[in-house]
């Protein structure tokens, strides 16, 4: 079975453990997003095809929530914070930075799809301002220069 | 039956009417965008704003998604309530410059200028053709994709639907006239929806005259003699001309 065939058995699966679920399409997505990283197109469809409502209810709620993505994401999430404190403490020269190393935007994800830049506003430790997170960890009262090292910690 | 008060009249509807409906009884003129009879009301545009008196709070509301209760009392033309419908227009009309309809009542309501940064939308998302796709047609091609300020009427990815008829009842009902048709001999294009369709002729002038897909459509939901799609309306009103004409000549 090739890796595409064997993808598509799992969201079957993914998709009847939540059939019988009210709301369970907002449920099959979340977990869609979480293992695959992304929404694609064909998945979207076969959710919509399976749990038998419109496609346009099923692109509607994937484009309606900022934690599905459309678009194939990158091994590492990239969050950086310009909440309050940290954009006083000039969070958003760590973004400039942090563009201009990957080549990306906020909101893009890099080529090889190592890793994704998002913004965000306040982690909750405002005190190690300016902070940025990738994947589960916190790097925090950051320094422009500091940036290269920490991202080769995440290959 | 309810009885309640607007704008100090007394009226009395069946439970279930809404505020809209128990105020056009009296003859209390209420503007509404994105209300349709025939569809279920959706408060999206927000110009149909009543006052409604709980005890000694008042509240605005939309009129067309509030339901009559017994004892309401409705103000329709309160200086309040004319300053939000105001306001409401106004952003619409920041939104939509050129939408005729909304044009219209800014004039009416005498709104001169516009306070907020001009955009130049068509649509003003009162998801009336949303609607009408759904609940008349059982079609659901389009529906309000992302959120905030980058909401608006789409297909699913944005690209030609596999679902659409062509039939055109979105654009009918559209009070923006943002939905663009148009017919290119033998094909419709939804330009709005991404999508083409092919036409069927009709068996005796010739003329392209109905989306195939509407016909398939309309086969599956009414039973009706299979003839009656192969031939066009201005075919149709000739062949039944003709025929009054032969009953009344005593051709048969
Ligand atoms: S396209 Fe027209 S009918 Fe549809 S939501 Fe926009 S304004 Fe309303
Ligand atoms: S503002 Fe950045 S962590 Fe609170
Ligand atoms: S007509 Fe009531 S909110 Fe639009």
């Amino acid at each position: 079975m090739n890796d595409k065939m064997k993808r598509k058995v799992d969201l079957e699966k993914v998709i009847n453990k939540y059939k019988a679920e009210k709301g369970g399409i907002i449920s099959v997505l979340q977990e869609i997003n979480r293992e695959y990283g992304y929404l694609s197109e064909d998945a979207l469809k076969l959710v919509a095809k399976k749990l038998d409502v419109p496609l346009i209810q099923v692109y509607s709620i994937a484009t309606f929530y900022t934690a599905f993505s459309l678009k194939p994401r990158g091994r590492h999430l990239i969050n950086v914070c310009l909440g309050t404190a940290c954009f006083v403490k000039g969070g958003n020269r760590i973004l400039e930075k942090l563009e201009r190393e990957l080549g990306i935007k906020a909101g893009e994800t890099t080529k090889e799809l190592r890793y994704s830049l998002d913004t965000v506003h306040c982690i909750g430790c405002c005190s190690l301002a300016p902070v940025i997170r990738i994947d589960e960890d916190a790097y925090g009262r950051l320094k422009q220069e500091k940036v290269p090292e920490i991202l080769k910690k995440h290959k | 039956m309810l009885n309640l008060t607007i704008d100090g009249k007394k009226v009395s509807v069946e439970k279930g009417t809404t505020v809209l409906h128990a105020a056009r009884k009296l003859g209390i003129e209420i503007p509404t965008l994105c209300y349709h009879e025939g569809v279920s009301p959706y408060g999206a545009c927000r110009v149909c704003l009543v006052e409604v008196v709980k005890g000694i709070k008042t509240g605005l509301t939309t009129s067309c998604t509030c339901l009559a209760e017994e004892g309401m009392e409705v103000k329709s033309d309160s200086p309040r309530v004319l300053e939000s419908r105001k306001l409401m227009v106004e952003l619409l009309l920041a939104r939509c410059p050129e939408a005729e309809k909304v044009k219209d009542l800014a004039r009416k309501m005498g709104i001169e200028g516009v306070r907020f940064k001009r955009e130049d939308k068509e649509c003003i998302l009162c998801g009336l053709c949303v609607r009408v796709c759904q609940e008349i047609i059982e079609a659901s091609v389009i529906g309000f994709i992302n959120r905030g300020a980058n909401r608006e009427v789409e297909t699913p990815f944005q690209a030609q639907s596999d679902v659409c008829i062509g039939c055109g009842a979105c654009s009918s009902v559209c009070p923006t006239e943002a939905i663009k048709i148009k017919e290119m001999f033998d094909k419709r294009i939804l330009e709005t929806w991404h999508t083409e369709l092919e036409l069927k002729s009709c068996k005796i002038c010739g003329r392209y005259f109905v989306p195939k897909k509407e016909l398939e459509h309309l086969k599956e939901k009414i039973e009706l003699p299979e003839d009656i799609f192969e031939i066009c309306t201005d075919c149709k009103r000739k062949s039944l001309t003709g025929k009054i004409g032969e009953i009344k000549t005593g051709a048969i």
